[in-house]
């Protein structure tokens, strides 16, 4: 079983119009590298689900994206993405905006194939009117308990980044908090994970490190070596986000000419140009992973 | 004699914030942004030692992180909080934050998603994002540090994010859960929406501002509590655990020009 790829075959095995979920947490664990070889392909009107970070914008900015669905886009230190807030303000996406915790129940429900989780979440509020498509239930055990239905958001596919990976899709991912890649993997009919190191075999690891797998084997399709492929968000265990950078490409916002010209110098030359662009592997290496 | 004042505007602000989670026990308390945040630290360090509170990640802490630490300066962590147990606790309620709306009604309801027709936003702000379900499950407490009318809307919230008293959008016929809000302290005032109805009120004015200039910054009616006061001072040792928590005055930059905590007199 080998599971190997590369980013121009993975990218290859997506279509217009997929629902794609993006693993991470804004600008942390975002397989960027992946993100990355999208913008270099025709892929068009997607619809993107995710705990947002630099992805969507850079895929709205691309003119990618016909729908989002998500708990919030943001770069943290930039607390509102740049080239989303321009998307929404010229109204060229549609959008779901969901309670960030609406999102993982909706994923929840698509992992375990219910049609809808119960929950008081987003009652009282404007939520259930700018999602018109929610309905309430009442519960069978008390009619007055009556709760919002958050449908499932099955996914054709998710893209996750992870530390390291092997040949028959096992993977280990580092950092604080495993965010929510378990949902977003089992919510997909099928994975792409990109990896900071891919190995032969991560078989023989102790319990520890096997504890540092968020999603089994049985759901991951393709495994693509992108080692620093998470720039310029963060890899825990290996560097810390950009800020300089992503303030660089945030400053493009609104302006097609500026992006173009941040597509030229960064994206449309591969990995290996995008690394040397930004001053070589051992300058990403040193970015430090910022304390809160 | 008086003394000179010797504490900041933000100053104040943080030990009367902290007064917010007085009472609270043990639970989760989520301060966002840089006041909330030294003020849950302040509550913990003084009168709340049960609070739970985190490294801003993933980490409880037993001593607060200040802000803009080394990685070298956190503490030990006492367990661990990653988000899916940042939600679990959450709707279970025990959890208390303090936030920062950029619209406030006078049902107490905040919006922090957008301005304008949602379809279209006039400005886009960061989406609804935990609101719907923190205040469903959990109390709130708000911080602004530009009491306006431009926050203290006149009508509704251009998109409710966060409950409050309203009684518009819940579905015919629901048993409601109790929406808890807490204290709302502002650079000029502290209120709550327990007057009648939940009627907002000032419960106490900062020293140097009148009834009169709040109620001029506000959209909507307020009452003065019955015993309504001035806002107490910081004590010492407040302000030595806020300059603590605060090393590298962080705070001196969260309320516009950094007015000194009592006004001079018109």
């Amino acid at each position: 079983m080998d599971k190997r790829t590369d980013l121009p075959d993975a990218i290859a095995s997506l279509q217009d119009g997929m629902t794609i979920g993006i693993g991470g947490w804004g600008p942390r664990r975002k397989p960027m590298a992946l993100i990355r070889e999208i913008l270099r392909s025709d892929l068009k009107d997607l619809h993107l689900v995710c705990y947002g970070g630099p992805e969507v914008g850079m895929l709205c900015a691309a003119g990618k994206v016909s729908k989002l669905t998500y708990g919030f886009v943001s770069l943290d230190k930039i607390p509102l993405e740049p080239w989303y807030r321009k998307a929404r303000e010229n109204g060229t996406v549609s959008v779901n905006e969901l309670d960030e915790g609406l999102l993982l129940l909706g994923l929840r429900a698509a992992a375990e194939r219910v049609p809808f989780a119960p929950t008081r979440v987003g009652l009282g509020s404007s939520v259930p009117e700018i999602n018109s498509y929610m309905k309430t239930v009442a519960s069978p055990y008390d009619p007055n308990d009556i709760l919002l239905a958050m449908p499932a958001i099955p996914l054709d596919v998710s893209l996750i980044h992870v530390a390291r990976a092997d040949r028959m899709g096992n993977t280990r991912s580092e950092g604080p908090d495993p965010f929510f890649d378990d949902l977003f993997a089992g919510a997909a009919e099928r994975v792409i994970v990109s990896a900071e190191e891919v190995v032969d075999r991560l078989d023989q690891s102790d319990a520890e490190d096997a504890k540092k797998s968020l999603f089994h084997r049985g759901l991951v399709d393709k495994v693509v070596a992108a080692p620093l492929g998470a720039h310029p968000t963060t890899s825990h265990g290996h560097y810390g986000w950009d800020m300089e950078h992503l303030k660089l490409y945030g400053a493009t916002a609104g302006d097609t000419a500026a992006w173009a010209e941040y597509n030229d110098r960064y994206v449309a030359g591969g990995e290996a140009a995008y690394v040397n662009a930004l001053g070589g592997a051992e300058a990403i290496l040193k970015l430090p992973i910022p304390v809160f | 004699m008086t003394r000179e004042p010797d504490f900041t505007l933000s100053e104040l602000m943080i030990t009367a914030a902290a007064e917010a989670f007085r009472g609270d026990g043990e639970i989760l308390v989520t301060g966002i942004g840089p006041l909330p945040r030294v003020a849950t630290g302040l509550a913990k360090l003084t009168f709340e030692p049960g609070l739970m509170m985190t490294d801003g990640e993933a980490f409880l802490t037993e001593d607060p992180v200040p802000l803009g630490a080394k990685p070298e300066d956190v503490p030990g962590f006492s367990g661990w909080m990653p988000y899916h147990r940042v939600f679990s606790t959450l709707w279970s309620g025990r959890r208390h934050a303090m936030v920062t709306p950029v619209q406030i009604d006078r049902w107490a309801q905040g919006n922090i998603s957008c301005l304008g027709d949602f379809a279209r936003p006039k400005v886009q702000m960061l989406g609804v994002r935990g609101f719907p379900g923190n205040s469903i499950s959990h109390k709130n407490s708000m911080l602004i540090p530009s009491h306006s009318k431009r926050v203290f809307v006149e009508g509704e919230v251009d998109v409710v994010s966060s409950l409050g008293f309203s009684d518009a959008r819940w579905p015919e016929g629901m048993r409601r859960p109790e929406i808890e809000i807490g204290r709302i302290v502002t650079d000029l005032c502290v209120m709550d929406f327990n007057g009648p109805d939940h009627a907002a009120q000032v419960i106490s004015l900062h020293p140097g501002v009148t009834l009169e200039q709040v109620q001029g910054a506000t959209g909507f009616p307020l009452l003065r509590a019955a015993d309504m006061g001035e806002t107490p001072a910081p004590a010492a040792a407040d302000l030595e655990i806020i300059r603590r928590l605060d090393p590298l005055d962080m705070r001196a930059r969260a309320v516009k020009g950094n007015p000194p905590g009592v006004r001079q007199a018109a």
